[in-house]
Parts: C-alpha cells; structure tokens; sequence
C-alpha cells in the first residue's frame, strides 16, 4: 500500500513568507494577512508529493510539515 | 574647535574577528571573504566600534536572535556612531517590539499579500518598459541609476498615492537616513522631518479629498478599541513603507543585474527557460541579500553558546546567515535552480518583511522585462561598479554595455 502524505503548517511558526503558495499553490492556502494554512485537510492528492517536499524544504521558518501515514 | 555634525572618522580595519566594521571599504567592496573569516572564527564577533556591537556570523545565531525579542529589541534598527534618543512611533512595525508590534504589523499586511500584488503587476511591468524606453537605443547605460533604482520607488509611489515624480525626493532621503547617518545623526533628524512634513500634507489633501490609496488605508485604520491611530503612528508606518520599499528592492534588482553581466551561462539558460525566473530570484536574493538590519541587547544572554552583554548593538546580517555552508550546500556559488533554499533575506520570525511579496513580484518582473529586451549585456570595462555603504547593499553604479554596442 502506498503511503499518504499530508502538509501541516504550524500556525504560530508562520510569518507569512508565503513560499509555500508559491511553490504549491493546490496544497496551501493564504488568510487575509498574508499568513499560510493548509488547503482543505491537507491530505496531498497524488502526484502533488514533489510540491509538498518542495514547500517543507523552502519554508524559512520551519513551520511546515509533511507527515507520512 | 569640533563641528558635531562632522562624521567621525572610522580608522581602517586590520584585525575583522575583533575590530570589525561594516562601514570599511574593503567590507563594502566584497564581503564574502570577511563573512568567511568572521564564521571561521565564532558563531558571534564583537567589536568596539559603534559603541560596542556583535554580529552573528551563521545562519543558526541569526535565527536565534531573530525570534528572541525579549533579548534583542527592535527599537533601534540600525548600527550607528550614535544611539539616537528613542521615540515612540518611530517606524511602526520594524522599530516595534512584542506586545505593540503585532496588531502593527497585522494593519499593514492586507495590502501586501501576492494577491494584492498581481493587481499591481501590469503597472510594474509598464514602469519597466518605460524606463527601458529611456536608454535602449543608447547602446549603454548605467543600470542601478536608470533602472532598478526607479523600479520600487515607483512602485511604492504609486501604493501611497504620491507623485511617482517625486522619486529623486524619495531616494534623497533614504540615502540620508540609511547611508549618511551612520556617521552623522543630523542627517537622520533632518530626513525624518522633511518626510513627516510631506506626509502631513499629504494627510491634509485627503481629509477634504479621500483617496483609495495606502495613505487613505492608514488614516481611516481603526485600533483593536476601534480609535483612529495617533498622528505619528500613521507618520511612523509611512516613513517605514517609503523607507523599506526602496533601496532595499532597487538593491536586490541591481545586484541580480550584476550577477547575470557577469555569468552569460544563467543569463542564456534564463531566457531559454523564463519558467525558472521565480527560483532564480530566490538563489539571487540569497546569495545577493540586500538588507542586514540591527537589533539592540536589552538583557544579557547566550547566543550559540556565546554571551553577549546588554548595551551593545547586534548587526543582525541576514547576508552572512545566507553565506554559511552549514546550511546552504555550495553556499559560495549562485545556483540559479536551488531546490532548497530556506534563504532569510526577508528576516525571520516576527519582523520578516512586510513587503516581501512586493519585492518578489518587482524582481521577477524587472528581470523578465530586461531579458526580454536585453538579452545581451555585459560590464562596461570603462566604467566603475559602486556599491552602497551600510544597511542594505547594492549596486549604485552598474556601468553596462548593451546589445551590439558589447
């Protein structure tokens, strides 16, 4: 079985650098100050787990992450 | 007899790990190597100089210092000769510390999302043109002073809604307050008026005549109470937004100008490949970070292990930290493709840059709009490449020669 992955952004880690959006607009989602959460229930849809790496591994303060299960 | 607004001399430095000064000529010219030297030496230096100040030299102390306000305050952001008197409201939220600065910073972040920015992206890529209009059929040009000097000053003109014309006014007093009153405080007095005064005026204009613009946004703001905002917090934010918005953007698009005159092989792949103009931006706002902002010790405390005493200033370089190779693999070399690139040019923790997102879409547009017209360029050898002292660096002299004239 494959497993699933899932993006996390903790809320008071993030200072709105907004890379995460940038680098993987399907899984993250901006508030009215700029500031990231994840789109939906963060489950990544297949073939988006590149993006979901790419987003933890440009976040400068370190608030995401991506939890396998 | 002494003239107290003569700037005090700054003998030259030999010994950096100890001495260090980032006002010298040889720091302004390359700091690479002394970043290296420093880093190779401790995780923080300290020097005598302006009235005693460290510097972190890896990017793990300057995270370190970036979220630990109760130690490090951000009511004076600058390292100076002097300690200027401190005074309330003095550039909302960058000079804010905790808890006055988070209901300041979340006042001006709605207009600066990369929504709100896309809205602007049109009229960022006209400015562009027009400039490029300017020069192109000159065969040369100097790009910092005819280019990405007017960039972000237009930029942020057009979101205050303030004269786009005014912008050599705009760019005086950045110089005066970034620059020259390193050494000379009466500079620093003599910008902040002038600015306060523009901005009553303009203040004035709008109560009989309201505007949708970002002067109109900050006068009609409410506090958590639901009160208008004092007077000079209103002046204190727009001095902040004309301050921070310029030389900081006109410094990272000049020195991605710089590298790419220099390095034919990005230049090709980047115009081969427009696509991976956005992770190039990231790699040159890395390895070419423009602002080192400063904070002042309030308590005493560690650091990666090293004490540092209250009093002092801290010259927390966001540049160093993007240099250090613990973090950064091949952190000496601009990868234009950088996968990875957690890189801290926009500060980190709670003060990370409130115009992030403009400075981003700036950038890339600059660079896509040059390349399109300007595929070819190099250093003109007749000229000279001059870079600014102090806060932010950046080219101030980018001699290019263009196209066939190369």
């Amino acid at each position: 079985m494959t497993e699933r992955l899932k993006v996390h952004v903790d809320p008071d880690k993030c200072q709105g650098h907004a890379r995460c959006k940038a680098l993987a607009p399907e899984l993250f989602e901006l508030d009215e100050y700029g500031n990231a959460h994840e789109a939906g229930n963060g489950i990544v849809p297949p073939g988006l787990e590149d993006k979901a790496w790419l987003a933890k591994s440009n976040c400068p303060e370190i608030a995401i992450d991506v939890i396998e299960e | 007899m002494s003239d107290v607004s003569q700037p005090a001399a700054h003998p030259p430095v030999t010994d950096w790990v100890n001495d260090f000064d980032h006002t010298d000529p040889q720091w302004t010219d390359d700091p690479f190597p002394i970043w290296d030297e420093l880093r190779a030496a401790s995780p923080v230096v300290h020097t005598e100089r302006f009235l005693g100040c460290y510097m972190p030299t890896t990017y793990d102390a300057v995270r370190e210092i970036a979220n630990d306000p109760e130690h490090f305050s951000s009511r004076r952001i600058i390292v100076r000769d002097v300690r200027p008197e401190l005074t309330r409201n003095a550039a909302p939220p960058i000079t804010s510390d905790p808890p006055v600065h988070k209901p300041a910073k979340q006042l001006l972040l709605p207009p600066f999302t990369p929504d709100a920015m896309k809205k602007l992206e049109p009229r960022m890529r006209a400015i562009c043109n027009e400039l490029i209009d300017g020069f192109i059929a000159d065969g040369k040009v100097d790009a910092a002073a005819r280019y990405s000097k007017y960039i972000p000053v237009q930029a942020i003109a057009h979101m205050l809604g303030i004269p786009e014309s005014d912008s050599d006014l705009f760019i005086n007093w950045i110089h005066m307050i970034l620059e020259l009153s390193i050494k000379d405080e009466s500079k620093l007095l003599e910008a902040v008026q002038e600015m306060s005064a523009y901005f009553r005026t303009q203040i004035e204009e709008r109560r009989s005549r309201p505007t949708d613009d970002l002067i109109s946004y900050l006068m009609n703001a409410k506090d958590k109470e639901g009160q208008p905002l004092e007077e000079s917090h209103v002046l204190g934010s727009l001095r902040l937004l004309l301050i921070a918005g310029i030389d900081t953007t006109w410094s990272a698009i000049g020195s991605s100008l710089w590298h790419l005159a220099r390095t034919p092989a990005d230049r090709e792949r980047l115009i081969a490949e427009p696509g991976l103009i956005p992770t190039a931006v990231e790699e040159l706002l890395r390895a070419y970070s423009p602002v080192t902002m400063a904070r002042e010790v309030v308590k005493e405390t560690t650091v990666s292990g090293c004490p540092v005493k209250a009093g002092n200033m801290v010259l927390l370089s966001f540049p160093a930290a993007n240099r250090d190779p613990k973090m950064f693999p091949d952190a000496d070399k601009v990868v234009i493709d950088r996968r990875e690139n957690r890189h801290a040019a926009f500060g980190l923790g709670i003060h990370r840059c409130v115009g992030s997102n403009l400075a981003r879409m700036e950038m890339q547009v600059a660079l896509e709009e040059w390349l399109k017209r300007i595929p070819d360029f190099a250093l003109d050898p007749a000229g000279t490449v001059t870079w600014s002292q102090g806060t932010v660096r950046g080219p101030r002299q980018l001699p290019f020669l263009l196209g066939r004239a190369m």
